[in-house]
């Protein structure tokens, strides 16, 4: 695919680091009744460019509170996320609202397709956000909607799509700005078995194709073994972060 | 980054995002319809009525001078009249009984006895045209269309006035400047005023007003006129009253603005209630939004960006509601001329008045934007998390309360200007605001406490479909307490109307007791009396009271002149007071109905040499600014008599019985030239009908005043008046409806979903109705019974602050409108399940969810 046609005006501080996301002593605590609870205590790791990285835990360990911060959805408590060199926290909401246009895609379990829009006006929707021409919008949309096999049900409106489909379509319009990052929260969770892998694999299809970094929550340790990594959460704290054996660099050949 | 195409995209996603919801969002809007429907038709209606009465101005007098008194004119005036020029026409106006000897009966009517070419401007329509023109030289008589009807008189039957027997010239249509409600209170004659003494009737004591109307050539300087008028009032205390055009049209514009403010504030209520409707719906609208909001708001969207794209929605439906609103108003106020044109004293010219459409449609694009901001200002706090968890939200809680503060304020500001404008003053505006806040929370009070206790009462033993019924007005997003508040509020205005309306007539109710007269007959001459009681007798009547009148002025207190009196500005007496021609009566007892408040009441006298002891009436002294022990001097037709205040007395003014304020002891007046007024208790109204009818066969001049007749009369014209009030006031119960539809609609997929899974379960079609029906029935009893409490409350402040009577309700009333309200209520609700029942479960709820 093209580079995009856009370039984001604004956060030029590009680190020459190809640390896409860091995170230093995070921490993520509520308060519930008179207790405090800490969700997220003290995680701290850098996740290069590129990769694929799952996050997984028993539930209740804290993978979604953390997808959150790291996507710069929430607010910590305490410590520093950085997405693309960009510090999240002195950002607005309104500010990260940006950032996440230009660099965030998102997966989510319940698909979280606008059902009041097609499936292409849903893909459409993150680029004209910038005020991209319409047309060349529409022409993306369409290849992409194409390129997960759904280019004949573009005027479908999600309650018209099974699960599997939908999913693709959500598929499609996270990738449509081209995101550094895709953050994706149980892709599969709501999917039978033949439906899932085929999502996992145009996930990981495009994650080489665009160079996009993969961030993947997930109790399914089948699926966490397919990335690059693998950051094992229990009780709020990183218990174990290791590697498969494959280098990033090589992660692109693994798929041919 | 361009901000237009983003900006361009949130009105394109506003328009993508109604597509599925439009007929949702259509009916949210709906709720203001009506309200500014209410608007646009007052407004344009007052709008027509000003400019036909400027461009009829004239008619309204149909002179340009129209100078009055209630005696002969003086000649000062005269002479200041007869140098005015132009051409004049003069009249004598009183009320006498009318006979019609081809239908045999009688009916009380105001004449007016006329010369000249009057009316000057505008026309006097008779039937056939021509009578107007000819019934002065043929010396005959034209009467009120209305009454001839009633009688089965034609023009040319006769009609008895007095000794005189006129012949009917022709019907009066329409007389210029007076409106046809002016005929509930007598029928109009007109005969012409060259014998007019011939009746009889000018007697002395009878109340006779001396006209004289005006014509000036044109490029007259009328300010000049007024001038002239008021200085010879002033500097010469001459007392006559006078109008002229400028005086009249002002004074009917001001009368039809308090009227059209009062129903514009009444229609304005309608469309608040339109505005909490709102206010509600989107609430709910918005609360199945917040998954949609936050996915956008994951993906780069704004918080202003996607408050905006539901703004957008709001005030596009808020405009459509507002242009169909103004457009039914415009038609209504088609019709509003039907309802009030018998009060109005000019003829309506309709047009559309495009200033009030468009005012009405602006009041309504801000009342709904406003109201429609409280739910949707929390969309700006929705944030991208909930697309992660689904976590139950309140949308209220949303909101800072400094929010809520600020935007409550500015509704506030907002509805004290709009009423500011309408009323014209500052303070009643603000005290319009805070009353209706005040009703709203104690309507929203009651509602809530109405929610609570039927769920207390309905927990202990009620079946199932009791229980089910009830919970359904808790489930989650319903709109309970909105739809009780808006019904409540329509409620509270249409009962509180009737209650109070039949509380008054109840007050003047007093046909059917026995020692209350209901028939009453006076200017019954001296040596007429012993005649009438004769026939009152034979006729087998009971006479209650029968007093002699003795017709006096006021010509010194304690030795100073009225005259003195007035000019002394250290004493407090009212003009009216001094000025007035008084009718006393002499006996030698108090009424029943009178209270002796002070001084000693004293019976009688041996002559009237002596200062002669009278007994005052309790209100007068005050006005007269007078004590016990001072002396007034009295001219009895020319003759001085001095007599000193004695006692003071309260008097019952409520009964139809004679009243005086002063009452002189026997042994005084017995000899003064008098007439009589008697009271009787008829047996029947037929009976009433033949006495009366007797009466005036050999005493032309006696008038009878019928209790019942009056009361008949003054009903129809109360309900009249407030049968307009009603209608205004029913566009609240309307708006309620259309809310009550919309939330209905909203949760029809809800609805019928329990309504199928509770089928799956086993229960059968009329268990699944039997529960809808309790809903709303349920639901229509409490936005009742909210609304009555309020009203009751309303009407029970009403009667003992204003009226000073205790208020006892009449449950018929209330009722009937538990009754007719669940009704509307039940219909409307059932209506929005139709088809569910008879077909299969997955049928059903796979339709609903394409």
């Amino acid at each position: 695919m093209n580079k995009p046609l856009f370039m984001s005006v604004s956060f030029k501080i590009k680190k020459t680091v190809s640390n896409i996301l860091e995170v230093q002593q995070l921490y993520r605590k509520f308060k519930s009744g008179s207790k405090i609870l800490t969700v997220v205590d003290d995680i701290n790791f850098s996740i290069q460019e590129g990769i694929s990285c799952a996050i997984v835990g028993p539930s209740g360990s804290g993978k979604t509170t953390l997808l959150g911060l790291c996507a710069g959805l929430d607010r910590p408590t305490s410590g520093t996320v950085s997405l693309n060199g960009i510090p999240l926290n002195p950002l607005s909401e309104d500010e990260r609202a940006k950032v996440r246009n230009e660099h965030v895609g998102f997966v989510f379990q319940t698909f979280q397709l606008v059902p009041t829009l097609t499936a292409l006006e849903n893909v459409m929707v993150p680029l004209e956000l910038r005020g991209d021409a319409t047309k060349e919008v529409r022409e993306r949309a369409q290849e992409l909607l194409e390129s997960v096999g759904l280019g004949d049900r573009t005027h479908h409106y999600p309650t018209q799509l099974s699960g599997g489909e939908q999913q693709r379509v959500a598929i499609a319009r996270a990738f449509i700005n081209q995101p550094k990052i895709l953050f994706a929260d149980e892709p599969t969770g709501n999917l039978d078995t033949e439906t899932g892998e085929y999502i996992e694999d145009l996930i990981f299809d495009l994650n080489e194709k665009q160079g996009t970094t993969l961030v993947l929550v997930t109790h399914d340790l089948e699926l966490a073994k397919k990335c690059n990594r693998i950051i094992k959460l229990k009780n709020g704290q990183v218990s174990e972060d290791s590697f498969t054996e494959l280098e990033p660099e090589t992660a692109a050949e693994k798929s041919l | 980054m361009s901000n237009n195409k983003s900006k361009f995209w949130t009105f394109k996603m506003a328009w993508r995002d109604s597509r599925s919801n439009r007929s949702k969002l259509f009916l949210f809007m709906a709720a203001i319809i009506v309200g500014v429907a209410a608007q646009v038709a007052i407004t344009s209606f007052r709008a027509n009525l000003n400019s036909s009465i400027e461009s009829q101005a004239k008619e309204l007098l149909g002179a340009d001078l129209e100078v009055e008194r209630n005696a002969p004119f003086q000649p000062e005036l005269q002479e200041v009249l007869d140098s005015l020029g132009g051409d004049v026409s003069t009249g004598l106006e009183f009320n006498s009984m009318a006979f019609f000897p081809t239908s045999g009966t009688t009916r009380l009517s105001q004449i007016t006895a006329l010369e000249g070419g009057f009316p000057y401007y505008g026309e006097l329509v008779t039937e056939p045209a021509s009578a107007a023109a000819v019934y002065q030289q043929n010396g005959s008589a034209l009467v009120d269309e209305p009454i001839m009807r009633l009688f089965g008189v034609e023009p040319g039957d006769s009609v008895k006035i007095g000794q005189l027997t006129y012949k009917i010239e022709g019907a009066i249509i329409e007389i210029p400047g007076q409106p046809v409600a002016a005929s509930f209170f007598g029928p109009r004659i007109f005969i012409p005023k060259e014998n007019v003494e011939e009746t009889g009737l000018l007697q002395r004591g009878s109340r006779l007003e001396y006209v004289s109307l005006h014509k000036f050539p044109e490029g007259t300087d009328m300010a000049a006129v007024e001038d002239r008028l008021d200085k010879l009032r002033d500097q010469h205390n001459i007392r006559f009253g006078f109008d002229t055009v400028r005086e009249r049209e002002e004074e009917v514009g001001e009368a039809i603005m308090y009227l059209s403010n009062f129903l514009n504030l009444i229609g304005f209520i309608a469309l608040l209630l339109g505005g909490i409707g709102v206010a509600s719906s989107i609430f709910v609208y918005i609360r199945q939004k917040i998954n949609t909001v936050a996915v956008l708001r994951c993906v780069g969207v704004s918080s202003n960006q996607a408050l905006s794209i539901y703004l957008i929605q709001a005030t596009a439906m808020g405009l459509l509601g507002s242009l169909l609103g103004a457009l039914l108003g415009s038609a209504v106020q088609l019709y509003l001329p039907v309802l009030v044109q018998d009060f109005l004293p000019v003829d309506i010219d309709l047009y559309i008045s495009w200033a009030s459409i468009f005012i009405g449609i602006g009041t309504g694009v801000i009342i709904s934007v406003l109201f429609a901001l409280f739910p949707l200002l929390a969309v700006r706090k929705i944030s991208p998390l909930f697309s992660l968890r689904t976590i139950d939200i309140n949308l209220n809680e949303l909101l800072s309360n400094s929010t809520k503060l600020i935007l409550g304020a500015t509704l506030a500001i907002f509805i004290t200007g709009y009423a500011w404008l309408m009323l014209g003053e500052f303070l009643p505006a603000l005290y319009f605001t805070l009353g209706l806040a005040a009703c709203l929370i104690l309507l929203t009070g009651f509602a809530k406490l109405i929610m609570i206790g039927s769920r207390k009462f309905l927990r202990a033993g009620f079946s199932y479909e009791w229980r089910q019924g009830l919970a359904n007005l808790y489930r989650p997003n319903n709109q309970t307490t909105t739809l009780l508040l808006t019904f409540g509020l329509g409620v509270t205005m249409i009962s509180s109307l009737y209650l109070t309306q039949d509380m008054l007539l109840d007050q003047i109710d007093f046909g059917d007791q026995r020692d209350l007269p209901n028939l009453a007959l006076y200017d019954i001459q001296n040596d007429q009396n012993e005649g009438v009681n004769q026939i009152i007798t034979s006729n087998g009547h009971d006479i209650l009271q029968n007093v002699p009148i003795v017709t006096m002025r006021l010509q010194e207190i304690n030795g100073m002149t009225t005259e003195e009196v007035d000019d002394d500005t250290t004493r407090n007496a009212r003009g009216w007071a001094l000025n007035r021609e008084y009718r006393s009566t002499y006996r030698d007892s108090l009424l029943p109905t009178e209270t002796l408040e002070a001084g000693e009441w004293i019976g009688s006298v041996a002559s009237r040499d002596e200062l002669v002891p009278v007994s005052v009436e309790q209100d007068l002294l005050e006005d007269l600014d007078a004590v016990i022990g001072d002396t007034l001097t009295w001219d009895v037709q020319g003759i001085p008599i001095k007599t000193y205040i004695a006692s003071s007395r309260t008097v019952k003014w409520d009964q139809p019985s004679p009243n005086f304020f002063v009452v002189f002891p026997a042994g005084v007046l017995e000899n003064a030239p008098q007439f009589y007024a008697t009271t009787i208790n008829t047996t029947s109204r037929d009976a009433s009908l033949i006495l009366q009818q007797d009466i005036v066969q050999s005493f032309p001049n006696v008038s009878a005043i019928d209790v019942g007749q009056v009361l008949e009369t003054v009903r129809a014209f109360i309900d009249k008046i407030t049968f307009v009030i009603q209608f205004i006031g029913l566009f609240s119960i309307i708006t309620g409806l259309i809310v009550l539809a919309g939330s209905a609609a909203t949760s029809r997929f809800q609805r019928i979903r329990e309504a199928v899974l509770l089928r799956t379960l086993g229960a059968s079609k009329k268990q699944v109705i039997k529960i809808q029906v309790i809903e709303y029935v349920l639901l229509g009893v409490m936005a009742s019974i909210t609304g009555l409490i309020l009203s009751i409350g309303a009407s029970t402040l009403i009667a003992q602050f204003y009226f000073d009577i205790t208020f006892v309700p009449n449950f018929y009333i209330i009722g009937i409108e538990i009754i007719i309200l669940t009704a509307l209520v039940l219909l409307i609700g059932l209506s929005n399940t139709r088809g569910v029942h008879n077909r299969p479960p997955l049928e059903v709820l796979r339709a609903e969810a394409a």
